[in-house]
């Protein structure tokens, strides 16, 4: 295996797999069923304010 | 979409993880491994010889990697003031490597005969004494301390089972080669010599006896560094470029 | 919760402990007894106090009728006050010895001409020192505590999560010992031996196994943002621990060991594990602080959720190729540096995706910034997060880093993100968590956090500007021919420039010592169960849950 090949190789899969990881991320992040899941589960976990279960932490607020 | 998996299961989460980290360690570390061009086809270099390796030992205790460097890059500056830019051949027996990272001090790569041994030893004591502005600790303690030449075998062995190419015969005659390095002019010096090519032979420490020196160990060590690959049958280009 | 079979699981886990206290006691007096090196017998001994120690301890608890029986739905806070506590003493430390390495650059004097002073074996102990004793236990101290709260769950196991505590400050011990004994295997911040990196991965496999049991019991359905980067930064430092600590002994009564890897592979696996130090230890780790105590702190929600999540899988896939740009210019081959090139560059996408996330999570409540210090600290804390993700990209581009390399620059970028974002968001962290975890009304003094704050800002701001100067020029020099086209600097006018600034940045790390030493006596006045001398002056969200007045809206 020469050095071009090795470069070649190694620069091109480094590159589909980030778009590939990022395609997926961002679809996963954006998917519009999402936002609102995401901030209901995020209030509940920083307890602010009353999730839709109330609290049920020990020494939460 | 698959999010809930990965939000509501903590074992597919850690997958994910360790999946997304491994591979850049996987493209970037295991091809230096089986890719021959990595590291040049050089003559000269040869593992260190016990003295030098002790004293490399003793480097790396010290902490020396902190402040120079062994790694001259392939930039006209360095190549001026340091000279041959390093190849990756020459640290083929450094286990570990001690490219560093920080030049408080100068880079080691090439000092190696740069200094005489009697410069060198004075200035580990104290560096002020020949290079007034210096700014780098005396190690006067070297000189009083006698070297642990108990294990030295045993450390030979553990750098071939990691791959340096000791021979039997180098683990075996170890204790007597450590000594030799400090005894000019003696029958064990040149079996010494035969066995490691270019080693350096002399009373480092300036100290007369054959019982080494932590001293004598580091100077020795500091006296082959960069002195081994011969750069007159070296050829950058072919199957050697980088 | 009294089901069956409770105290017989209690007294079976009781009996582990024991027995593996006494197993660690018996290893150390092998070590004891069986090492011919001095250092390695000492170690051995710590070991086996160590061990003796838990045994006793666990014996005194297992015992002890008078134990108030903690309802199960509580959490379980001990170990990490211990490390709370621990993080402040080992940041002092670490500060000093620091600030000592510092002045000996600038007085060589100061070495004292004694291996135990001489800064060969002090640089590893102040890293060290900073990075894992005080960064770790902050570290431990915060993830234990957020994963509890956002899982709404107890960390699992009787013994475990204080094993895991004083376990780590076991393994701090036995590491910062040894440098200054010359135990050390010179793998820039994974110095430790091979028995003491043992021991750490017993010690963190039963923290990620802690982190894990809990995740896998939490009462919400969704895993808070935070604990990712906390996981992350877990599970990978195992992966690089494991992988670039690959050594073989001498013997098992000898400390020292060689490594697996030599020359450039040893370069590149030092290098992947250095700079993802930095990427998970440093950041990763540090950023789950950040998600969870900067909107905890102002009461908001994190500014965008679906960002943290961009942020999150971009940062872990981009930062481990970054590790060849401490190479360039080497004999690594070019392809492996292209690369950690790239991938460095476009780690300044998401790296400032999380500094907005954090700093915008404070949109509609920019007063805070000047009437809570506490905000303070952490939002400038992601200020310098931005500023040093910002210069890290810049100093990895191959031009820009054959003037840098090997100067003083790198060690100015090193602090602006150590001092100016790992330790200022901790600063934050500790200031939130000592009255939460104490159950006090608030801080001791609020006036001394901002004391802390100007006294820590003024100090990296000498320290960096001193390190850019010192470290251009340097460069600079090394680099700059006379007319007759020869180097016109010898190596020593270089050293000899650089006095100045070495006293400046002296100075700087001076100021943050006694901007940590302000914290630390404010943290025991308030431990202690001061009443808080300004506490009109504070946030509610200062006290503790269950002192906390209702919200104002």
């Amino acid at each position: 295996m020469t050095y071009e090949t090795i470069a070649t190789i190694s620069q091109v899969t480094s590159l589909l797999l980030f778009i590939a990881m990022f395609a997926t991320v961002l679809a996963y992040a954006l998917w519009p069923r999402n936002g609102p899941r995401f901030e209901a589960a995020q209030r509940r976990a920083l307890d602010l304010g009353r999730g839709p279960d109330g609290d049920t932490g020990g020494s939460g607020q | 979409m698959k999010h809930e998996v990965f939000e509501k299961n903590s074992m597919l989460l850690l997958i994910g993880i360790l999946v997304v980290v491994s591979i850049g360690g996987i493209v970037q570390i295991a091809p230096l491994f089986w890719v021959e061009s990595t590291i040049e086809k050089v003559k000269g270099m040869r593992p260190y010889s016990p003295l030098e390796q002790a004293g490399r030992d003793i480097y790396i205790r010290e902490g020396c990697y902190g402040c120079h460097s062994q790694m001259v890059r392939t930039l006209r500056d360095e190549v001026e003031r340091y000279g041959h830019y390093s190849l990756a051949a020459e640290s083929m027996y450094d286990h570990p490597f001690q490219w560093g990272s920080k030049r408080t001090g100068p880079d080691l790569a090439r000092v190696g005969g740069k200094y005489s041994d009697q410069w060198q030893a004075e200035h580990l004591i104290n560096p002020r004494a020949v290079v007034p502005e210096s700014i780098m600790p005396g190690y006067p303690w070297l000189a009083q301390t006698k070297l642990d030449v108990e294990d030295i075998a045993a450390r030979l062995k553990t750098l071939r089972l990691v791959g340096v190419p000791y021979t039997d015969e180098m683990i075996e005659k170890a204790k007597t080669d450590l000594a030799a390095q400090v005894t000019p002019d003696s029958r064990p010096a040149r079996e010494l010599l035969r066995r490691y090519p270019k080693a350096k032979v002399g009373k480092f420490d300036g100290k007369p006896g054959n019982e080494p020196t932590e001293l004598d160990a580091l100077v020795a060590y500091l006296q082959v560094l960069g002195t081994l690959v011969d750069f007159t049958s070296f050829d950058a280009s072919g199957p050697n470029a980088r | 919760m009294a089901a069956p079979g409770v105290e017989e699981r209690a007294a079976f886990a009781d009996a582990m402990a024991l027995l593996g206290a006494l197993i660690g006691a018996g290893i150390g007096l092998a070590l004891l007894l069986g090492s011919r090196d001095s250092g390695m017998a000492f170690h051995g001994l710590l070991f086996m106090l160590a061990g003796l120690l838990a045994a006793a301890f666990i014996l005194q608890r297992s015992f002890d009728g008078n134990e108030p029986p903690e309802a199960s739905n509580d959490y379980m806070d001990g170990p990490i006050r211990v490390a709370t506590i621990a993080a402040v003493i080992w940041g002092i430390a670490g500060f000093i010895v620091g600030d000592v390495i510092a002045w000996q650059l600038a007085f060589p004097a100061l070495n004292l001409d004694l291996p135990w002073t001489s800064f060969g074996r002090l640089r590893p102990l102040h890293t060290s020192a900073v990075i894992f004793a005080f960064g770790g236990n902050v570290l431990i101290a915060t993830s234990l505590y957020v994963v509890q709260r956002t899982c709404h769950a107890r960390l699992p196991g009787r013994w475990a999560p204080w094993f895991v505590v004083w376990g780590y400050q076991l393994f701090i011990a036995i590491a910062g010992t040894g440098y200054l004994l010359g135990i050390t295997q010179s793998k820039e911040y994974a110095e430790p031996e091979w028995y003491a990196d043992l021991w750490l991965t017993i010690v963190w496999v039963v923290y990620l196994l802690v982190f894990l049991g809990t995740l896998a019991k939490r009462k919400e359905p969704h895993i808070y943002v935070a604990n990712w980067f906390f996981l992350a930064f877990i599970v990978t430092i195992a992966m690089l621990h494991l992988v670039n600590n690959a050594t073989i002994p001498v013997s098992l009564t000898n400390p020292k060991s060689y490594i697996v890897y030599s020359g450039v592979q040893d370069a590149m696996t030092q290098w992947w594990y250095g700079h993802n130090a930095v990427g998970f230890f440093l950041t990763a780790g540090f950023l789950g602080i950040m998600y969870y105590f900067i909107p905890k702190r102002v009461e908001r929600p994190v500014y965008s959720y679906r960002l943290s999540i961009v942020h999150f899988w971009t940062l872990i896939f981009l930062y481990i190729w970054a590790g060849p740009h401490h190479l360039h210019y080497t004999a690594l081959p070019d392809w492996a540096q292209t690369l950690g090139m790239t991938f460095s560059i476009m780690l300044w996408m998401p790296s400032w995706g999380g500094m907005i996330n954090g700093l915008m999570t404070l949109s509609g409540a920019w007063d805070k910034l000047r009437t809570d210090p506490v905000v303070r600290l952490l939002v400038v804390s992601v200020a310098f997060y931005g500023m040093s993700t910002f210069e890290g990209p810049v100093m990895s581009i191959k031009s820009v880093n054959s003037l840098s390399h090997y100067t003083d620059w790198t060690i100015g970028h090193v602090h602006s993100g150590a001092l100016g974002w790992v330790a200022m968001v901790s600063f934050g962290a500790i200031y939130c968590l000592v009255p939460w975890l104490w159950g006090r009304r608030g801080l001791y003094s609020m006036r001394l956090v901002e004391w802390h704050f100007w006294t820590a800002t003024i100090g990296i701001l000498l320290y960096i500007t001193a390190m850019w100067v010192s470290g251009i020029t340097q460069g600079l020099m090394w680099r700059a021919y006379d007319k007759l086209g020869f180097l016109q600097y010898s190596f020593i006018e270089t050293v000899e420039a650089m006095k100045p600034y070495y006293m400046i940045r002296a100075v700087g790390g001076l100021l943050f010592l006694i901007g940590a030493l302000i914290m630390a006596y404010n943290v025991w006045r308030t431990v202690r169960g001061d009443e808080p001398v300004d506490a009109a002056d504070q946030p509610r969200i200062a006290a503790a849950p269950e002192l906390r007045l209702a919200p104002a809206e």
